[in-house]
């Protein structure tokens, strides 16, 4: 079975995001980047695929500057097979769903996990745009996977804004990951020993037959409305006086 | 430009408030372009839903009926969907930003090859979009290229359409099978409550890990919720530990509320949950910990033992 698994190089979440003076980025300095947090759930469900079917291999693919090279070492060193790195740069969700497009083509995976959505552009939208443009069934906002029928299907509950619902796709499939699909594991030293030596190949975008242009542009970014800070209060009985004569809230 | 297609959401006979508000985005989008607006109903029998559809207001509900659609499915959804956007010649298609319109959308704009604009929170004269990006840390003016353009709405930043009237309802033909490899619903377990629904409340009361178990939000927080007559929320370390459901999660990949009053008890207040709530008019905050990141959006704080002051406040409220 071959699992792919994109991987996006995002800022940390930890990291306070400041908009920069020119409008049209975020200040860089003292950012630390890493894998999204749901693609690094996507990978470790991939991996637990593996361990658990042993004849399984995990690619992971990445579209983006050679800066992304640093979040492929870190989910080969996870355990992961090989990677692919596509270079591009200014690329969009269309984009980059066309470019997995790709992608899939050349490595005829049997199902594609990944997360829901980036921490940075916060979309959610490539899984399902690479389900509709290869014609494959989806389950998004999965917290549950199980392989059924030799592999040929898997039964997937999603976290839904009612409860949670489960689906059966037929593989090939996409399935993006939801929070609590799993708790990724840690890079040991000897797995990044490993991974130094394992495949990474380097593919320029533009030689896969894709239209870069995006079909959306950012044209500025605006930091959030502030928020004024409020005051402490002493006590039960203040708290209930403030909400009720001073915000009218009660 | 074209028409505006809106897509209803339905579950147990109700069309709820966020198609509404989807409505209205659809209806601001429309009045800059001079299009129709068009509700699509889609199910496998919606003959119960076209009274609620016709009273949104838009120019004409356009249903769907086909087995295939008893479960909002996305690639069954998403196909009638397309198929009716060509129809109808439509140009914008609107949705909710719900769990289903973020299942959905992507795909109609993958089919159509169209435009993406996820969880816009404003709609410019000019005909750009505002969107949050980095757990609300920014919001990105952008644009929209080419003939297609779908967009999901965040519900907290448009007002509902006003009900009333009662819009013509034709039949759409168009071709809403399955495909061979469909998505097969299994099952679904509901969140039961009696309480309003979290996105849509005038009050929302949120517990995070400070309440420690499970049953610490049923005798702590619950009867302060009820007191209040509000909804009730969770911080995500809170379903992490498993204390509540995942539907209560608010914050950046959770629900986003923005209600009148918003208490948060025992929440340290992490970037990405205060992504989904720091729209909240006014915010009240118990924690015993002074330093937690929760203060600084909160208008009012008090630092305390959430088990001796929630039960006290709950009394004082009941006393109202």
């Amino acid at each position: 079975m071959k699992i792919l698994v994109p991987v996006k190089r995002v800022p940390d979440a930890e990291t306070t995001i400041k908009v920069n003076p020119e409008g049209n980025g975020i200040v860089e300095a003292g950012v630390k980047w890493v894998v999204n947090p749901f693609c690094e759930i996507a990978i470790e469900e991939a991996l637990r695929i593996k361990e658990a079917q042993g004849d399984a291999e995990v690619v992971l693919v990445s579209i983006g500057t050679g800066d992304s090279q640093e979040q492929l070492r870190t989910g080969l060193a996870m355990g992961a097979d090989r990677a692919i790195l596509v270079t591009a740069d200014g690329v969009d969700t269309w984009c980059v769903a066309r470019i997995l497009v790709k992608i899939v083509e050349k490595e005829s995976p049997d199902v594609v996990v990944m997360g829901k959505q980036a921490i940075d552009d916060d979309s959610n939208v490539v899984g399902q745009m690479l389900a509709e443009l290869l014609s494959w069934p989806q389950a998004t906002f999965i917290s549950e996977l199980e392989l059924l029928d030799g592999n040929a299907a898997a039964k997937c509950v999603r976290e839904i804004d009612g409860g949670l619902e489960t689906v059966k796709v037929s593989l090939p499939a996409i399935i993006t990951a939801d929070l609590r699909l799993n708790e990724p594991r840690y890079a040991s030293l000897p797995g990044i020993m490993k991974a130094r030596k394992k495949p990474l190949e380097e593919i320029d975008a533009a030689s896969l037959g894709v239209d870069l242009t995006p079909k959306l542009t950012v044209k500025s970014l605006a930091p959030p409305p502030e928020r004024v800070g409020g005051r402490l209060v002493e006590s039960v009985d203040e708290l209930l006086t403030a909400l009720q004569t001073e915000a009218k809230v009660l | 430009m074209g028409n505006v297609l809106i897509y209803a959401e339905h579950a147990h006979g109700h069309i709820p408030k966020a198609t509404a508000i989807a409505v209205s985005a659809g209806k601001q989008i429309a009045s800059q372009g001079g299009g129709e607006t068009i509700l699509a109903l889609l199910g496998s029998d919606v003959s119960g839903l076209k009274d609620q559809a016709a009273a949104l207001g838009v120019s004409k509900v356009l249903t769907v009926e086909d087995a295939a659609l008893e479960h909002p499915n996305a690639d069954v959804t998403a196909k009638a969907l397309t198929g009716l956007a060509r129809a109808a010649d439509a140009s914008f298609i609107v949705f909710a930003a719900t769990s289903a319109g973020k299942d959905i959308s992507p795909r109609v704009a993958a089919a159509l090859e169209a435009a993406i604009a996820p969880e816009i929170t404003g709609i410019n004269d000019d005909g750009t979009f505002v969107r949050p990006m980095y757990a609300g840390n920014a919001f990105a003016t952008v644009e929209l290229h080419g003939d297609h353009k779908v967009v999901s709405v965040r519900t907290t930043a448009f007002e509902a359409a006003e009900a009333g009237g009662s819009s013509p309802v034709e039949a759409a033909s168009v071709d809403a099978g399955a495909p061979a490899n469909a998505i097969e619903f299994v099952s679904i377990e509901e969140t039961k409550s009696d309480r309003p629904v979290l996105t849509e409340a005038e009050r929302v009361v949120a517990g995070g890990r400070g309440l420690k178990s499970g049953e610490n939000f049923t005798t702590v927080l619950e009867p302060l919720v009820d007191a209040l007559g509000a909804a009730m929320g969770a911080s995500r370390a809170a379903v992490d530990a498993g204390y509540v459901p995942n539907d209560l999660q608010v914050g950046q990949t959770g629900k986003v509320v923005a209600p009148t009053l918003y208490i948060a008890v025992g929440i340290s207040g992490a970037i990405q949950h205060l992504a989904g709530m720091k729209d909240s008019k006014v915010i009240a905050t118990i924690n015993k910990d002074p330093e937690a990141p929760i203060f600084s959006v909160s208008d009012f704080g008090l630092v305390a033992d959430l088990f001796e002051a929630v039960p006290e406040l709950t009394e004082k409220v009941k006393a109202l």
